[in-house]
């Protein structure tokens, strides 16, 4: 086949370009008296529902109450002479996730990127222009971070540089609780952390801990081993089988009885049972993964004469996780919107912070707009988590047809 | 394939640190199950910690800068000012209905100052004790103006909003058989689709405590569309509760309690409380010039200054919380004006 052959026959292929948009809409939204009668239908249906909103929204909203309440949705009761533990943490985060990205680069930075988006849109926020300008450096500590290892390494960075940013975000986070919590005198107890703060904090927590946990039931229960494979399964069974308001009670409520001379505190009992709950459903997703795996991949993995452990690191795992990402970031954003269920237990996350907000006697039965903010948040959340997984498939060349 | 392998060794021993740092640095600080009252374990520690409602206008509400408002939480801060000298060494926990209990049994708060009605149950069953009630609430009825209805036997056919799972609800069915009026319980799980419902007509009456009525009529956009009956069909003493058996710290939380009634009825207000005189010898006690009182109840002896002058006597308090949202003082002023506050003598 020579070339001019091949380039006409890609040519006879292309579709006939439709160029304008009455040819499109002609095509696609007026093709045939159904097509046309469905157009109609729908442009009167999108037409009252977009007027009543918008009307609400433009007119009769009073969106006062979000500005007013900002920084309570953001940090809820949190006392705001202590204010400095939580931008002790972002700049800290901000300058490790900068780092990282320049390390890393690739998925990493896309990450990173995604995070300096969520920071200037938090600064776009009519907070005091304090808290924005903190926000915007935050940002801008990311980016500079960012150059500083970019720019200045032309080598490869050494794999020690990496195993110490490694070990930094291991221990960034117990740092983090601890500069939250503080000490003494100016402690601030958990009952205070509130809002977007608290919600943050349990989905993160709830997301780091229930996948490796999830993980190692997940191959516990494809153990050959009895004890591990049944000990593994009734675990799973039985936490599927409970709703997660149910899981949370109990923490809440029956570990104390239980337990009247261990003191465990409010918000670590919500983050274990969260993290307990999760860790079920994430072996059940992983172990889809694990099953999908052929037989011939053991065989071959102990026909080089690797031992049990390594087939599962080197040649299993990789390939299992990788098949149920998509399933795995569900399993996350589910996580991230459960969170809000710790209200019932009386956590003011932004939900729980939303409710005290309509109690107030100043804003009262403005319950719309709040709820509508609130949604909005989580919106912003959730989408960038997909969003993010859409990236990790990407750079794993999932599906990339 | 070599990003995914390190990504995975990764997350594992990443994990494997996480739990065993965690446990190590938030977990499991052993408590020693200390005898002893509560009151000592407060001054001890330096701050009270009060159960409130995570949300009831004018009760309890988180405030712009991330404080604790309202009617409950003033007396919560009282408490700390009469016990620690500081009305705001307190730490408030938002708590939901259904643990307000178990965080008192458990320790978790001293006081429980969350619009708990007294009940037989609750002073026997449910192992805690009351203090004297703060507020005297009774369940009422709200319908439109419109419809010309005043009193409860009018509302034969009706349907009937109310709150699922409350006593308000069981109330409702009570009165209702008592007095043979046909009803239909339209039940909501909470305030915010209740009260909207009620406003779009899915229901022609709301029925709550008279309290929340007011507070919520004064949110609608025309509160004098809706008219609240004049009837109470329940009574709902609400008010402070400590752990059964505690007497010193029951007795200390009582008469805090007191001391804001005594106040309001001698006149002590937060303004002329640090110079007020009076030859009075019972005020004299009160305020501290004479006899041992605060000694007796385990305080110092200025224990009731200190109430007055970090929160204000009785009246203050309700002028300052419920007032604005509407609530007349009712049957909640002092006996010397017909109203069903009474302070213990302070002898």
């Amino acid at each position: 086949m020579n070339m001019d052959e091949h380039t006409q026959h890609i040519e006879t292929l292309k579709p006939p370009a439709t160029q304008g948009v009455v040819p499109w809409m002609k095509e696609n939204l007026f093709s045939t008296w159904f097509n046309t009668l469905l157009t109609g239908l729908a442009i009167v249906f999108l037409y009252v529902i977009l007027k009543g909103i918008l009307t609400w929204v433009f007119t009769e909203a009073n969106w006062q109450v979000i500005p007013a309440n900002l920084q309570l949705f953001t940090v809820g009761t949190y006392p705001r002479a202590e204010i400095w533990r939580v931008w002790c943490i972002l700049t800290l985060l901000s300058a490790l996730v900068g780092i990282s990205a320049g390390i890393w680069r690739g998925l990493t930075f896309r990450v990173s990127v995604g995070i300096a988006c969520v920071l200037l849109c938090l600064a776009v926020l009519p907070f005091e222009l304090t808290t924005r300008a903190g926000f915007l450096g935050c940002a801008l500590l990311m980016a500079a971070a960012f150059s500083l290892i970019h720019f200045t390494k032309q080598w490869h960075p050494g794999s020690q540089l990496r195993h110490w940013i490694l070990g930094t975000w291991v221990l960034s986070f117990p740092v983090m609780m601890v500069t939250l919590h503080g000490f003494g005198e100016n402690a601030v107890p958990t009952t205070n952390w509130g809002g977007l703060l608290l919600t943050l904090i349990l989905a993160v927590v709830g997301i780091v801990l229930c996948f490796p946990l999830g993980v190692l039931l997940a191959i516990g229960r494809r153990s050959s081993l009895p004890a591990i494979k049944w000990a593994s399964t009734v675990y799973i069974e039985t936490i599927r089988g409970v709703p997660l308001i149910t899981i949370l009670f109990m923490a809440n409520l029956i570990i104390p009885i239980f337990l009247p001379d261990v003191e465990l505190d409010k918000v670590l009992r919500a983050m274990m049972g969260i993290t307990f709950f999760s860790a079920a459903y994430m072996a059940e997703n992983v172990r889809g993964g694990l099953q999908s795996i052929p037989r011939g991949q053991y065989e071959a993995a102990q026909a080089v004469g690797l031992n049990y452990r390594k087939t599962m690191q080197y040649i299993v795992l990789p390939q299992a996780l990788r098949s149920v990402i998509p399933t795995i970031v569900g399993q996350f954003i589910a996580l991230f919107k459960d969170t809000s269920l710790v209200t019932i237990i009386g956590l003011l996350d932004l939900l729980g912070i939303a409710r005290g907000v309509m109690s107030n006697p100043d804003w009262l039965g403005l319950q719309a707009e709040i709820y509508l903010f609130a949604a909005g948040i989580y919106f912003t959340f959730c989408y960038a988590m997909s969003y993010i997984s859409r990236q990790i498939e990407a750079a794993l060349g999932v599906d990339t047809d | 394939m070599h990003t995914y392998n390190h990504f995975v060794s990764k997350g594992t021993v990443k994990g494997c640190v996480f739990i065993a740092l965690f446990a190590i640095l938030l977990g499991v600080p052993l408590l020693a199950n200390a005898e002893g009252s509560v009151l000592d374990k407060v001054k001890e520690r330096g701050v009270l910690v009060c159960g409130v409602n995570a949300g009831l206008p004018g009760f309890s509400y988180p405030e712009q800068d991330g404080t604790w408002h309202g009617f409950d939480v003033d007396f919560g801060r009282a408490i700390a000012a009469a016990v620690l000298g500081d009305g705001s060494k307190v730490r408030f926990v938002p708590l939901k209905a259904a643990e307000r209990f178990t965080a008192l049994q458990t320790g978790e708060i001293d006081v429980l100052i969350r619009n708990t009605t007294w009940t037989l149950t609750r002073d026997t069953d449910v192992s805690t004790d009351f203090a004297p009630p703060t507020f005297y609430d009774g369940q009422g009825f709200m319908v439109p103006t419109e419809l010309g209805i005043t009193t409860i036997s009018e509302l034969a056919g009706a349907s009937i909003g109310v709150l699922s799972g409350s006593t308000t609800e069981l109330n409702l069915a009570d009165t209702m058989r008592a007095l043979g009026v046909d009803f239909n319980a339209v039940v909501f799980e909470e305030n915010d689709t209740l009260y909207g419902s009620y406003l779009e007509g899915r229901c022609d009456v709301v029925t709550s405590d008279k309290s929340q009525l007011v507070a919520r009529r004064q949110a609608f956009k025309e509160p004098g569309a809706h008219v609240i009956l004049e009837e109470t069909v329940s009574k709902e003493p609400l008010g402070p509760l400590t752990i059964h058996g505690d007497n010193k710290w029951n007795d200390a939380v009582s008469w805090v309690v007191y001391a804001t009634f005594f106040a309001e009825e001698h006149g002590i207000t937060q303004a002329n409380v640090a110079d007020f005189k009076s030859d009075n010898p019972e005020i004299q006690r009160f305020l501290g010039h004479s006899g041992d009182l605060g000694e007796k109840l385990g305080l110092s002896k200025t224990w009731a200054r200190q109430i007055i002058t970090a929160v204000g006597n009785y009246g203050e308090i309700f002028e300052r919380h419920l007032t604005p949202i509407g609530l007349p003082r009712g049957i909640n002023k002092p006996w010397t004006q017909g109203g069903l506050l009474y302070a213990m003598p302070f002898r």
